[in-house]
């Protein structure tokens, strides 16, 4: 039985299971989406990022961009998993799965929904670099103008 | 009345906690709990400005007042995806 997710998780994003649970017998699409930790901010090396969320409520955001989703688009279902802690390069940190009877509205609601996941969900990143620096990364605050 | 305040990222850092139980008189609204906080802790009111505030996980602007028993979270620009 397909049905949506939203889901902030502390353990590993594994890309199947989402797949596999927004995917229904009357769908002919599923687009998804990985965002996958990079080596590199320009050029320095990246160790490794540490994701935190407010949990509560970035699930409720990411229900509401699924939402929005559907109200723009015929989709059928809306899969968000956004990890938290501590991430290797490589790893997902965050996964969207969209699934529709047609390709097009699958395709043009997932980069819809990764766009605004980054203006209005609250979760930040700590960027660990291999120099041995860290710090928060912070978003374009005018992006949550339109939240 | 008696609030519950939860800092994140950044924020969290400069206040030293996630979380802070915090009284403040009835009809107080998010700018006077703002107020409250830089008088603790100076430094906040340079980060203020950038921060957005939710209460019982939905975004208001600076004016909303405030209820026993709610849930106000700041929220550093977010950095998600």
């Amino acid at each position: 039985m397909a049905g949506d997710v939203y889901k902030i998780q502390d353990k590993k994003i594994k890309p199947d299971a989402l797949y596999n649970a927004v995917l229904a017998d009357s769908d002919g699409a599923v687009t998804t989406f990985a965002g996958v930790v990079r080596d590199n901010t320009k050029g320095r090396g990246t160790s490794y990022l540490v994701y935190d969320a407010y949990r509560n409520m970035a699930e409720k955001k990411m229900r509401e961009i699924g939402d929005e989703v559907k109200e723009k688009w015929e989709v059928d279902c809306v899969g968000i998993l956004h990890r938290v802690g501590r991430l290797e390069i490589g790893e997902i940190s965050v996964l969207i799965a969209i699934s529709s009877p047609h390709r097009k509205a699958s395709l043009e609601a997932c980069h819809y929904a990764i766009d605004r996941l980054k203006q209005t969900v609250p979760i930040w990143k700590k960027e660990v670099w291999t120099d041995g620096g860290e710090a928060w990364i912070e978003g374009d605050p005018s992006a949550l103008a339109s939240r | 009345m008696n609030i519950k305040v939860l800092f994140f990222a950044s924020c969290r850092d400069l206040i030293g906690t996630g979380e802070r139980e915090m009284t403040l008189p009835d009809r107080a609204t998010v700018t006077d709990l703002i107020s409250k906080l830089v008088s603790e802790q100076a430094r906040f009111i340079d980060m203020a400005p950038s921060l957005m505030v939710s209460v019982n996980q939905a975004y208001v602007e600076r004016d909303a007042e405030l209820q026993d028993g709610d849930e106000v979270a700041f929220i550093p620009p977010v950095s998600g995806g």
